[in-house]
């Protein structure tokens, strides 16, 4: 550029000032033309960030007008069918933000919407990451960041949701008290010591105040950082594609079309959540009333991030063991400890047990289509079929009385098929998976069926093959041919007792489990040679073209190569031969 | 096509089976990058969605002025609704969205689509990094003597487990014993406010109840007498937490079984309404089966069974309270539950 | 054709074939499902025994010739004409088919006139509940608040929070209370029909029954000051809302940004 405009050198000496405090320059030389792919599944974190930012506005704006106390005070706002009620400061204040404060109700609304579309983004951007194997080395450690924020989440709705004091959230601090209550050895003292005594006390909605404006916040916040910084230094991942490999990234530039992206979208998730909270009501707080242990309503649910375990505990069969004086309550126990303990256990050690699994040590930036690792892919959605029917499960009442079904039946289907449907699930997904691969194979070697059937001159019938696009040659070929580990030896050369058989064995097992049945890509000679193949048929089907109304004989004439005086249709044929 | 050793931008890759070939796809010119008109016309949408929502912060400042915040609207499919907040979500809402649209809109149609390639650099540390780490670490571990003194790491790893009891002891306080530290947990959950001759009063009215008042198949949701002295004196609702209770009617005859002998009145029963799962407050009481049920985890409890559990998660069954009628014929409690009401807990046995 | 052949194989077709089956099957179910059958009527004479004669064409097989009750139906004695009225009225009674539960229909088989005679006879045969007065439905004065404090604590239960209703054992289910009149309310709370229990005018006198009459009136006619009030089902909604529509159109979003323009 010849001429600079004053802009531009307004920006440079801002950018010579920040840098001769900061050293800046070096930063944004390295990362302004950084490169970021695009795809949109890659935008559901981005959603889970914004709807973050989201929550922590409206809940800095909330904290405003909001009194963690539960001091009885009688209610004298301007919703009537609750005046001159007693109820706790805490649940009048909620009130008065959703009635006499302007814009109130849009804010508390903006902020469970928020905080509900936060679980559900951070939730899908799991799936994703696990189904493309984007977990793999070097990104271990992101996964397990990941999965911590996720709890963290699901704290932070609970505390939250728990806050305004209403009948649907004590309910709620009931429950949660009961299940703290049934921890072996320590559960009274725990539970006195949170509550502050009994149930609901004086003390529990300002202490679970702070935790739910300053512990989770600051630590998903932490989190969060920690979490982009390693997406920053690591690349993001990319699906594989022409030009696409394990060492590059393609895609935009940071600046400007992928800042402009990820700004815009900013910036549609905030509006979404505007609109939303505008028009949609959520929790109702003043139709529930104020929170007294001993009033309930109907059909009293978590939200949905919390479905899981509300469904598990209501699908657990009603164990309890008394043992010496003391009480094990494992229908509370198993459901709402040990289930979610291993559920989360098992998830962030899932790219541990994997790599050790395969014995995969490389790195991976390009992302694995999900039908190339079939075990996996069928583990992931097995969970999710657990995991949805324990979500069902906790709106059995909802769904009983929406679909005219009996509870005890829902409840005794969900314990029948928590166990039934899951391995159903995983061994359907592997087939699927593994027949994808095949397909993938076929279309290698032959190339896409066009649905187009020659005759040729002398009467044979063909398909028409079509070439399959550069772009879907480079996915598919993306697919890396893994074999599963041998089987170790007893002894190796030197005679030497391998000590380590029994685990290697298991270990060549689940390996076979994971690659033994995957369809291997064809050689480049096939591949080439099918390729080739298929040029032939396009060159059979090429006169064809040269018909004014090809078109209309391709579809109309079952690809019939008709030549000048022949009959077109049956009719006329059968005419023809009438006459002869 | 069926050209698979092609080429990268940055060179030097050669395609293996296994790996994604390296191919260039043809890129398509956008309408915006050969039609100037076309060009034109987006640069013109991208600024009237600006100008748009400009135009809707003002709307919202308009409104949040001029409605006022209890009138209701009539809107098809949403129903009788609050006109204020639905009127600042949809400015605000629309102000925001359009800016984040028209952002978008400028970046796909004006900004360049051609897709960039960057090489990724390695992860891992040169070597002579990590041997000068490798360095500074062993000479740090020397001069500090950290392997030789072992009286100091030991007395130092010591001291760093034990650094952190205080911290844990200060959440002792969290809660203290009401009654100068006598009463532990599990005797505080064992015990209400109900005793001997105690009246039973219906809730939030409070009224004294006489037998002839409970017709067969009804169902009062009862307290103690005394439930708003207490309340009011310790300042919570610990006290109705516990000692709420639901008082049936059922024919005596169809009675199975109860915790105790004639702890019935004429066929009254009194029982716990604290679910002895997780604790949620019961009264779905089904006066044809006798079946009361939990609404949060549908444990299912026969009342005419002793309270036993017929269904759900619950283990133990709904601790029933012995009840008589006072002098003045009122329905009193004859005792305390004999046992713990609501969920289990450890030193429950 | 030459449109179609070109886009099936775009990966929207085959969610589109999705959603188009669901939309079908729902729509086939809800067409079957709202069909009802369709009744007659019949005319009247002096009260009482043309309520015998209604009785014991209509009823008797079921409650009994001395309405004493046989396996099939309770014993109708002292229930009252409150009883009788709520249950013929609503058109719970008669019994369109066996089930978990006898369910409110639109369309009764009985006129008013037939109705009052039914309950004149069943209340000659024992004492019970009579049918409320317009005095003793008339809420205009009652405390809504209060009425708000004994149907959380007396009603909420089972009636859910908001009256939507909700599920029992079994199949059974406490109605939606959103259609429920005055009467109806008043009726069922003193003869506590199927599953419900009584709340004796002793437990819960004229005046606190009046403050739930307008309590739920209230909960009837409340507006939504939040917007769209998703049926007030509570959690479960807004969660299949949020998946449904909500995060659809976040996911839409991303998609449409990851398009190229043309």
């Amino acid at each position: 550029m010849s001429t600079t405009s004053p802009v531009e050198k307004k920006g440079a000496a801002v950018a010579t000032y920040a840098d001769q405090r900061l050293g800046s320059n070096k930063f944004l030389a390295r990362n302004l033309g950084k490169v970021f792919p695009d795809h949109w599944s890659f935008m559901l974190g981005e959603i889970a960030l914004y709807s973050f930012i989201v929550v922590l506005l409206t809940g800095v704006y909330l904290t405003l007008f909001f009194k963690p106390s539960m001091v009885e005070v009688v209610y004298n706002g301007s919703y009537v069918p609750l005046k001159g009620i007693q109820m706790s400061e805490a649940y009048a204040s909620t009130l008065d933000i959703s009635f006499d404060v302007r814009g109130g109700l849009l804010i508390r609304q903006m902020h469970h919407w928020a905080a509900l579309i936060f679980l559900a983004s951070m939730t899908v951007h799991m799936f994703r990451v696990f189904f493309t194997g984007a977990f793999r080395k070097p990104r271990e450690f992101n996964w397990i960041i990941g999965v911590v924020l996720v709890t963290m989440g699901l704290l932070a709705g609970f505390s939250g949701y728990s806050l305004p004091d209403d009948l649907l959230s004590g309910t709620g601090l009931q429950i949660a008290r009961g299940i703290v209550q049934a921890i072996p050895v320590i559960g009274t003292w725990a539970a006195f010591l949170l509550f502050g005594g009994e149930f609901p006390g004086n003390d529990f909605i300002s202490r679970l105040y702070s935790i739910h404006i300053l512990l989770i916040p600051g630590l998903i916040l932490a989190l969060v950082t920690l979490h982009l910084i390693m997406v920053f230094t690591q690349k993001h991942t990319q699906f594989p594609g022409p030009g696409r490999t394990n060492e590059n990234v393609v895609g935009y530039p940071l600046m400007p079309v992928y800042m402009a992206k990820a700004g815009g979208f900013f910036f549609i998730v905030f509006g979404v959540i505007s609109l939303v909270g505008g028009l949609i009501s959520i929790n109702p707080i003043w139709i529930f009333g104020p929170y007294t242990p001993d009033q309930v309503s109907a059909g009293s649910q978590p939200d949905w991030y919390i479905g899981f375990l509300d469904g598990a505990l209501r699908l657990m069969p009603n164990w309890e063991t008394s043992l010496a004086g003391f009480t094990l309550s494992w229908n509370i126990l198993i459901p709402a400890l040990i289930l979610p303990g291993i559920l989360f256990t098992a998830l962030g050690a899932y790219p541990f047990i994997e790599a050790w699994v395969t014995g995969d040590k490389s790195e991976h930036h390009l992302l694995e289509r999900p039908r190339n690792a079939p075990t996996r892919t069928a583990l992931g959605t097995m969970s999710i079929s657990f995991y949805l029917l324990l979500l069902v499960g906790g709106g059995n009442d909802i769904i009983a009385i929406a679909f005219d079904l009996s509870i005890n039946s829902i409840t005794w289907f969900l314990r029948i098929a928590l166990f039934v449907i899951p391995p159903i699930v995983f061994v359907f997904t592997r087939r699927i998976c593994l027949g994808l691969q095949r397909r993938d194979q076929a279309k290698l070697l032959h190339g896409y069926e066009s649905g187009r059937v020659l005759r040729l001159p002398h009467g044979e019938f063909i398909e028409v093959h079509e070439p399959l696009s550069v772009k879907e040659l480079a996915v598919i070929t993306s697919k890396k041919d893994i074999a599963p580990l041998p089987a170790p030896e007893k002894t190796d050369i030197d005679g030497v007792k391998n000590k380590k058989f029994k685990s290697h064995s298991r270990r060549a097992k689940l390996s076979r489990f994971f690659y033994g049945e995957n369809v291997p890509l064809p050689s480049l000679a096939e591949i080439e040679a099918g390729q080739a193949h298929v040029a032939h048929d396009a060159s059979l089907e090429a006169p064809l073209a040269a018909y004014e109304d090809a078109d209309e004989i391709r579809t109309f004439h079952g690809g019939v190569l008709h030549h000048p005086g022949m009959p077109e249709t049956n009719t006329e044929q059968a005419g023809q031969n009438a006459e002869h | 096509m069926t050209d698979l050793n092609p080429h990268d931008g940055h060179g030097s890759q050669q395609a293996k089976l296994g790996h994604s070939p390296v191919a260039d796809v043809p890129h398509v010119l956008r309408v915006t990058d050969t039609d100037p008109k076309a060009a034109r016309r987006a640069e013109r949408q991208v600024a009237s969605m600006f100008v748009l929502s400009m135009v809707l912060v003002v709307a919202f400042v308009v409104a949040y002025w001029t409605i006022d915040k209890s009138t209701n609207v009539y809107i098809p499919v949403f129903g009788e609704v609050g006109l204020m907040t639905i009127v600042l979500g949809l400015t605000s809402g629309l102000s925001i969205l359009l800016i984040g649209a028209g952002a978008i809109q400028w970046a796909k149609k004006l900004m360049p689509d051609v897709e960039v390639v960057q090489m990724s650099h390695e992860l891992v540390s040169p070597e002579d990094a990590t041997a000068e780490a490798a360095a500074n670490y062993e000479r740090g571990k020397e001069e500090s003597g950290f392997a030789r003194f072992k009286i100091i790491r030991r007395s130092l790893i010591g001291a760093m487990a034990l650094f952190p009891i205080p911290l844990v002891f200060l959440l002792r306080d969290l809660w203290s014993s009401p009654v100068s530290g006598t009463l532990t947990p599990d005797e505080i959950l064992s015990k209400t406010i109900w005793k001997k001759g105690e009246r039973i009063v219906v809730d939030a009215t409070y009224q004294p109840i006489k037998p002839e008042d409970l017709p067969v198949g009804g169902l009062v949701s009862a307290v103690p007498a005394s439930m708003n002295e207490v309340q009011e004196a310790e300042g919570n609702l610990n006290a109705r937490g516990k000692a709420a209770i639901i008082l049936i009617r059922m024919d005596p005859s169809e009675i199975v079984s109860q915790q105790g002998d004639g702890w019935d009145y004429q066929g009254i029963l009194a029982y716990s309404k604290i679910c002895t799962h997780v604790g949620c407050p019961i009264a779905l009481y089904e006066q044809r089966t006798h079946h009361l049920l939990c609404p949060c985890h549908q444990s299912t409890f026969d009342l005419a069974n002793s309270g036993n559990v017929v269904f759900g998660p619950a283990a133990r069954n709904m601790p029933q309270l012995p009840i008589g009628v006072d002098s003045e014929g009122y329905l009193v409690a004859m005792d305390d539950f004999n046992q713990p009401i609501g969920p289990s807990f450890w030193e429950r046995g | 054709m030459k449109f179609l052949a070109a886009r099936r194989r775009n990966p929207l077709v085959a969610i589109g074939l999705l959603l188009f089956a669901l939309v079908a099957v729902g729509g086939g179910y809800a067409a079957i499902a709202s069909v009802q059958p369709a009744q007659a009527s019949a005319s009247s004479q002096t009260q009482v025994d043309e309520g015998k004669r209604l009785y014991l064409a209509g009823c008797s097989s079921c409650h009994g010739m001395e309405a004493q009750g046989t396996a099939n139906g309770p014993t109708l004695l002292g229930v009252g004409a409150a009883a009788v009225d709520f249950q013929v009225a609503s058109g719970r009674m008669p019994l369109a088919a066996p089930g978990a539960q006898a369910a409110a229909r639109p369309t009764g088989i009985y006129n008013d006139d037939q109705i009052a005679a039914l309950a004149a006879f069943v209340a000659s045969l024992a004492p019970g509940p009579a049918n409320p007065t317009a005095e003793d439905l008339n809420f205009e004065n009652a405390d809504v608040a209060q009425g708000g404090v004994l149907f959380r604590t007396n009603c909420a239960q089972c009636h859910q929070a908001a009256g939507q209703g909700g599920a029992l054992t079994q199949g059974k289910y406490a109605p939606n209370l959103m259609a429920a009149t005055p009467r109806e309310m008043y009726q069922a709370m003193v003869t506590g029909p199927q599953s419900m229990p009584v709340f004796s005018d002793a437990t819960l006198p004229i005046k606190d029954k009046q403050a739930i009459m307008a309590y739920v009136t209230e909960l009837q006619n409340a507006s939504s000051p939040g917007g769209l009030d998703l049926g007030r089902l509570g959690p479960v909604a807004e969660g299949l809302f949020l998946w449904t529509a909500v995060f659809a159109a976040l996911i839409g979003a991303a998609v449409w940004i990851g398009i190229k323009a043309r």
